[in-house]
C-alpha cells in the first residue's frame, strides 16, 4: 500500500485531474485504471509490487487544494461559456460539478441552462412554475399595498419617482439612499440591505445553505451569487458561507471525502473505489493526520476485511443487540406462536402472549388448552406439543446464541486492541530493561516495539473477521476463511503471551527476543495470509453471504 | 420581539385595520404581536366547506419575516380543523408555503388566502394518511415536524400523504 508511490503518480495523474468532470463517467475512468486495480492476474502488480490487486491508490489533499479544484473547474466553464465566474460557478454546482452534462445542456438551450441553476436573464423577472402561482401574493400586495399595480412595477416606480419601502421591514428608503442602503439581483426584487442581511444569516448559520440560497421573493428562484453575499453578511458568516460550499463540493463528488478523524482537515481523494465497487472493494487509506480510514464509508479506521455494507450491517446490529441480548437471553423466553420476547416477573405458569394472546404453559412451553384440570402446575413436560413448542424457542435461542458468539468475539478483540496504549508502555519499560541489563542496543530492543504494533494489527483484522464470518454461509469457502482466522489468532496469543513475559537474566531475553521476533514475523505472515485470501475473494466472487450486498 | 418584526407586524396589522382583509377571511383576534387569530370560510356554492368556518391561528417568532410564523388551525370546543388531506386532526397543516417554500415578502393574509385557496380546491373531505399515527406522535410545534412535500400537487401547495419524521428537539 502506498499513497504516493512514484508508479501511482505516473499511472494516475491525468485522471486525478480530470477527475471531476468525470465523477459519473465512471466507465471512462475505470477503463484507465480497472486492468491494474481489479484485475488479479495482471501483470501490473509485477510492476508495482508493493501494491495489492485489491488495494487503492489515493491523494492527500489540503483544503486550498480542494479550492484550487473548484477554481480551475470554474475559470474552465467560464471561458468555455463565456459567463462571468459567479456563474460558472452557480451554474456548475447545479450540475453537481459535472461540467460536461453542463454544457450539454447549456448548448443545447441557454435560456432554460440559466434559468433551471438559478440565473435567469436579467430582462425578465423569475417566475418558477412549480411554485406559489402569482395569485396569492398579487392579491396579497393589492390587499395589503395601495393601488391596483402587482408589487413589482410599483417597486421599481418608486424607486425612480425617489423613496423606497422594504416590502420585509417596510422601511422607507429616500432617492439618495436606495443605492447604498438596498440592493437587488437581476431579477429586480429590491430590499433593504439589513433585511438581506438578517436572511442570509438565517439561511448560512441557521439552515446551513450554499450554494442554492435564492431570492427572498415569494417564487423567485434567482440565486444569490458569492460575491453578493460576501459584500453583505460579516466576514464570520461569509467564512462560514465559505466553507459549507467546499464541504458540499467534497459531499458531492464521487471522488473525495473529508478524513474523519478529530480536527483533521485533510481530504482524501480516489477515483478507484466509486460506490458500484464497493461490493468487491474494501478500499483502506491512509491519511496525512496518520490515521487509517475507509475511503468507501468514512468509517474512522480500517475495518478490512469486511466489505462496508456487511460493516453497516453489524454496527447497526450491535446497536440494537448488544446491551440486551444478554439480558435477554438470561430471563426471557419467546412466545411459542409468535416468538415475540417475554419475561415472566412474576404471577403463575399460564402465561398469554400480549401481542397474538396465546395460551401457554412457561414450565413446558405446550399450549395451555392442553393442561386441562391440572392448573397452575405442569407435569407433562414431555407431551409432543410441548418438545415442538421448546425446539422452535431453541432455534430462536440458537440464533441469539450464534450473534452472541460473533459478537463476544469480535468485542473481545476491539477491547484487547484497545490495550494497546498498555502494552506499549510496559513494552516501553521492558526494552529498558533490555537495554540495561542484556547489554542491548537501543536499535537492538526496537523488535519489541515493532511485534506490538503487528500484534494490534493484526487484533484489529482478526476482530473484523468475526464479523465477516457472522455473515458468510456455511460451506467450505467459509471452513478454509475460518482456519486462517484460527491460525492468525494462534499466532496472535502466542506472540500476545511473549510479550507480557517478565525478564530474569541475559540469556532469557536472547531467548525471548529471538522467540517474539519469530513469532511476529509468523503473525505477519498468517495475517497477510487471511487478508490477501479474503480480499481476493472480493475480486473472484468467492463468498457467499446470508444477506444482499 | 426584534425591532424588525415588530415594525412588520404593526404594518400589517394597520393593513388589515385600514383596507380590511379579502372575502371570508376575518382577523379575530391580535391582542399582542406574538399571536393572532383569523378566521376563515370558503365562499361560493361549489365549495365542499359551504357554511363551515375554520381558525387559523399564527405564531409570530422573533425573527419574523425572515423565519416562516407557526401556524396551525385550532381545534378546540368552539373549532374543528377542517377535514382536508393535508390538515391532520391535531390542526397540523403540510403546505410548503409554511416549510422550504416560505418567503419573506409573504405575510399573514398571504398565509390566510393560501389556506382558503387549498380548502376550496378540495374536492373530497378526508384525513391525511397515518393521521393517527401522526398525532400520537407530532411535536406541539409543526414546524419541528420535517414535511414532505409532494411534487406533482397542481395547486400553489405542495403536500404529503407520508412518511413524517419527527424532528426532536436539539
Amino acid at each position: 500500500m502506498s499513497s504516493d508511490g512514484e508508479n501511482d503518480e505516473f499511472l494516475y495523474e491525468d485522471a486525478y485531474d480530470d477527475a471531476f468532470d468525470q465523477d459519473d463517467e465512471v466507465d471512462d475512468l475505470d477503463s484507465m485504471s480497472e486492468p491494474d486495480v481489479y484485475d488479479a492476474l495482471s501483470p501490473a502488480i509485477e510492476e508495482a509490487p508493493q501494491r495489492k490487486p485489491y488495494d487503492v491508490s489515493w491523494k492527500v489533499k489540503t483544503l486550498q487544494e480542494i479550492i484550487d479544484m473548484q477554481t480551475k473547474e470554474i475559470s474552465k466553464i467560464q471561458s468555455v461559456l463565456e459567463v462571468p465566474p459567479s456563474s460558472a460557478a452557480i451554474l456548475l454546482r447545479h450540475y453537481v460539478w459535472n461540467s460536461e452534462k453542463l454544457q450539454e445542456q447549456f448548448w443545447n438551450d441557454p435560456a432554460s441552462a440559466l434559468e433551471e441553476a438559478g440565473l435567469s436573464p436579467p430582462s425578465s423577472p423569475t417566475t418558477r412554475t412549480s411554485t406559489l402561482p402569482p395569485s396569492p401574493t398579487r392579491r396579497t400586495t393589492r390587499s395589503l399595498k395601495a393601488g391596483p399595480s402587482t408589487s413589482l412595477p410599483k417597486r421599481a416606480r418608486s424607486i425612480n419617482t425617489g423613496s423606497f419601502e422594504c416590502p420585509i421591514c417596510c422601511m422607507e428608503f429616500d432617492e439618495l439612499s436606495v443605492p447604498s442602503q438596498t440592493y437587488s439581483m437581476g431579477c429586480e426584487h429590491r430590499f433593504c440591505k439589513d433585511c438581506w442581511k438578517e436572511y442570509l444569516v438565517v439561511k448560512i448559520k441557521g439552515e446551513g445553505e450554499s450554494a442554492k440560497i435564492q431570492c427572498m421573493e415569494s417564487g423567485c428562484g434567482r440565486v444569490v451569487r458569492e460575491e453578493v453575499i460576501d459584500d453583505l453578511v460579516e466576514k464570520d458568516v461569509s467564512r462560514r458561507y465559505h466553507n459549507l460550499l467546499n464541504a458540499a463540493f467534497v459531499a458531492d463528488s464521487s471522488t473525495l471525502r473529508w478524513c474523519p478523524h478529530p480536527n483533521c482537515e485533510y481530504i482524501i481523494q480516489c477515483t478507484q473505489a466509486p460506490p458500484r465497487m464497493l461490493n468487491q472493494l474494501v478500499p483502506t487509506v491512509e491519511c496525512k493526520c496518520g490515521h487509517d480510514l475507509c475511503f468507501g464509508c468514512g468509517y474512522a479506521a480500517s475495518h478490512r476485511p469486511v466489505l462496508c455494507k456487511i460493516v453497516r450491517l453489524w454496527e447497526k446490529k450491535c446497536a440494537d443487540d448488544s446491551e440486551t441480548a444478554n439480558w435477554l437471553q438470561a430471563n426471557t423466553k419467546e412466545c411459542t406462536k409468535c416468538q415475540s420476547t417475554i419475561e415472566k416477573n412474576g404471577g403463575c405458569n399460564h402465561m398469554t402472549c400480549k401481542k397474538c394472546k396465546w395460551e401457554f404453559c412457561w414450565v413446558c412451553m405446550g399450549p395451555w388448552s392442553e393442561h386441562g384440570t391440572a392448573w397452575y402446575q405442569c407435569n407433562r413436560f414431555d407431551e409432543k406439543s410441548g418438545i415442538d413448542a421448546r425446539d422452535t424457542q431453541a432455534k430462536s435461542r440458537a440464533s441469539l446464541e450464534r450473534y452472541l458468539h460473533y459478537f463476544s468475539r469480535w468485542a473481545n478483540h476491539e477491547h484487547s486492541a484497545k490495550l494497546d496504549g498498555e502494552l506499549y508502555q510496559k513494552t516501553e519499560k521492558k526494552m529498558e530493561q533490555m537495554q540495561n541489563s542484556g547489554n542491548l542496543s537501543w536499535i537492538e530492543v526496537q523488535f519489541a516495539k515493532q511485534a506490538v504494533d503487528v500484534a494490534i494489527k493484526a487484533r484489529v483484522t482478526l476482530k473484523w473477521s468475526y464479523c465477516m464470518a457472522f455473515y458468510l454461509k456455511r460451506n467450505n469457502m467459509t471452513e478454509l476463511f475460518e482456519d486462517n482466522q484460527r491460525d492468525l489468532e494462534r499466532a496472535v496469543e502466542t506472540l500476545g503471551y511473549s510479550l507480557e513475559q517478565s525478564i530474569s537474566d541475559t540469556e532469557s531475553i536472547a531467548k525471548l527476543r529471538q522467540d517474539i521476533t519469530n513469532q511476529a514475523a509468523y503473525v505477519q505472515k498468517r495475517h497477510d495470509i487471511l487478508m490477501d485470501d479474503t480480499l481476493k475473494g472480493y475480486l473472484e466472487r468467492r463468498w457467499e453471504f446470508s444477506v444482499d450486498i | 420581539m426584534s425591532g424588525l418584526a415588530t415594525k412588520r407586524l404593526m404594518k400589517e396589522l394597520a393593513d388589515i385595520q385600514g383596507k380590511g382583509t379579502p372575502e371570508g377571511i376575518v382577523l379575530l383576534s391580535a391582542d399582542d404581536l406574538q399571536e393572532w387569530i383569523f378566521l376563515i370560510s370558503v365562499l361560493g356554492e361549489e365549495t365542499i366547506y359551504k357554511g363551515e368556518t375554520f381558525a387559523l391561528r399564527m405564531k409570530f417568532g422573533n425573527r419574523y419575516p425572515i423565519d416562516v410564523p407557526e401556524v396551525t388551525f385550532l381545534a378546540n370546543d368552539q373549532y374543528q380543523p377542517p377535514l382536508h388531506p393535508h390538515v391532520y386532526s391535531n390542526g397540523h397543516i403540510c403546505a410548503s408555503i409554511l416549510g422550504n417554500e416560505w418567503s419573506p415578502v409573504l405575510n399573514a393574509v398571504a398565509i390566510c388566502i393560501t389556506m382558503q385557496s387549498m380548502l376550496a380546491s378540495n374536492k373530497k373531505k378526508s384525513r391525511p394518511e397515518g393521521n393517527d399515527r401522526y398525532v400520537r406522535s407530532a411535536p406541539s410545534n409543526p414546524k419541528l415536524t420535517r414535511w414532505h412535500y409532494d411534487d406533482d400537487v397542481s395547486f400553489s401547495i405542495r403536500l404529503n400523504l407520508f412518511n413524517i419524521l419527527r424532528v426532536l428537539l436539539n
